[in-house]
């Protein structure tokens, strides 16, 4: 894994957002913004993932999903909140079903607010969250694995 | 009889955008029954209007659905209106139609798109979407965002177009229609795209007509029905075809859906000839009292919003009809007797909008 930054590959899941967010992360992956050109590859498979890009909220009938997604990924994994509501509820906060943030039910390392966020933002936040995936990696290496 | 088993699938699978998850009773390769369970979106937005204030939830209600998301938009202010018995101004009604339209052209692009990756066809999944990509800058230029656009006000719009803004827009919509025909040509002319849709997922008019299908769903099994025909906004000074098929299979909701593309090139292109110079909105004041309802063709199909007010600043009751919801009826009814690799092609060509159903 030494040089997992350069080619991570990405998964997406759609907790319970409005589908904007979904969408753009989508559009990233195609002609105007293309990440692919970075190397991200978006995979349907946990296994194969190191970034998991999470859209929407956690209510209660998807916190099993997004948990046991997480706890396929094998390490080093990096998590990525897109859009306000992965981040802290945002407009649907006060809603019956909604649990909050993504942060309540598996850990996030990189923020992404916007309502719904932009393509520029989700690229850059994952070109963060690819800086963090080979510190992870280099902290692995050296066996601190409670780092990673 | 071959070995029964039952595959889970979803909600987290590669075709789909969105969490739906259906449980498929298989006969050796060959599905037999399906088995849907939603509730993966469900947030509970309907609930949410006795805690924000009525002005205050259009943005909630917006955001129902991040591709529906100016429909729903509409359809909120339009009951509202009726509550009030506001008259919306005609040049409102224009834009709300000119931007109707750009929604469903966005909204089936991103559909082809889909399709095309559902059955493999990355290049094709790219090219529709590059061309989709033109219409959210348009709606960028016009609204502010590109999916979440919040124009609708109650009473009106809140942003204008100016006439070099239209005319630009319509030599890109020119512009766009080239591209779309070279596309399009392929969805119903290539030979694999057609051994892929030809066929697959038949739904017969009685059985759409038994099911409830709206929309897109509807028109391919050849019920000619289209909320738009009923004059909602601009559309009653419109001249615009309602696009069926006959054939009830999944390229026929593929051929309906590229058409509905053509057709509201046509119908922008008319609604921007004919625009009228008024006011933008109309004050709506105090607060609303009465229930009303409203109809809007969505992309999917008709959606209905139903609007309970009672004097305060809080609405009472807000009830919402999604296409998709009805849709999944029809879903159900069609999977059966497909290949296990079928499915996600089939779930597909009923376009779903799982957030839309569930809010």
């Amino acid at each position: 894994m030494a040089n997992v930054k350069k080619s991570p590959w990405m998964m997406h899941y759609d907790g319970s957002s409005c589908n904007g967010c979904d969408i753009e992360v989508l559009a990233c992956l195609t002609p105007l913004y293309d990440v692919e050109r970075f190397g991200v590859i978006n995979t349907g498979n946990p296994k194969h993932a190191d970034i998991l890009l999470i859209t929407g909220s956690v209510n209660t009938q998807n916190e099993p999903v997004v948990k046991q997604i997480y706890e396929q990924m094998c390490n080093p994994k990096v998590v990525v909140a897109i859009g306000i509501c992965a981040c802290n509820g945002g407009v649907f906060k006060d809603c019956y079903n909604i649990k909050g943030g993504i942060d309540t039910t598996i850990p996030v390392d990189i923020y992404v607010p916007g309502c719904a966020a932009r393509p520029e933002a989700i690229i850059d936040g994952v070109a963060k969250a690819v800086e963090l995936l080979q510190k992870k990696s280099d902290a692995l290496k050296e066996g601190k694995a409670d780092e990673a | 009889m071959g070995n029964r088993s039952i595959v889970p699938f979803g909600p987290q699978h590669p075709v789909l955008p969105e969490p739906v998850h259906l449980d498929l009773v298989l006969e050796d390769e060959k599905v037999v029954e399906a088995v849907p369970s939603i509730g993966f979106v469900h947030r509970g937005l309907e609930e949410l209007c006795t805690k924000r204030d009525f002005n205050d939830y259009l943005y909630v209600f917006e955001r129902i659905c991040g591709i529906c998301s100016f429909g729903h938009g509409l359809g909120y202010c339009e009951a509202l209106e009726d509550v009030f018995g506001a008259e919306v101004p005609e040049r409102a009604k224009y834009l709300r139609t000119i931007w109707s339209e750009m929604s469903r052209l966005h909204s089936h692009l991103l559909w082809l798109g889909l399709l095309a990756d559902a059955f493999g066809f990355d290049a094709l999944f790219m090219q529709c979407w590059r061309i989709r990509e033109s219409v959210l800058d348009m709606f960028e230029a016009s609204t502010g965002g590109r999916v979440i656009f919040s124009v609708n006000t109650i009473g009106g719009v809140l942003k204008d177009m100016d006439s070099e803004m239209l005319s630009a827009f319509s030599k890109k919509f020119d512009e766009m229609e080239k591209q779309l025909k070279e596309v399009s040509d392929i969805f119903l002319n290539d030979y694999t795209v057609m051994r892929r849709l030809k066929g697959v997922g038949i739904l017969t008019k009685e059985d759409a007509q038994r099911l409830d299908a709206v929309g897109p769903m509807a028109r391919a099994s050849g019920i000619a029905v289209d909320i738009r025909k009923t004059g909602y906004e601009a559309y009653k000074d419109i001249d615009f075809e309602v696009v069926t098929s006959n054939d009830c299979d999944g390229y026929a909701r593929c051929c309906v859906r590229i058409g509905e593309l053509f057709q509201s090139f046509n119908i922008i292109k008319q609604a921007i000839a004919k625009i009228p110079d008024t006011e933008l909105s109309v004050k709506c004041k105090g607060f609303p009292n009465g229930e009303a309802y409203a109809r809007i063709e969505q992309p999917r199909g008709e959606a209905l919003y139903f609007i309970k007010a009672n004097g305060t600043k809080f609405l009472e009751r807000v009830r919402v009809r999604t296409p998709t919801f009805v849709n999944i009826a029809s879903l159900i009814h069609i999977l059966p007797g497909s290949d296990l690799a079928d499915v996600p092609l089939q779930i597909l060509t009923i376009d779903p909008c799982i957030s839309c159903t569930e809010r």
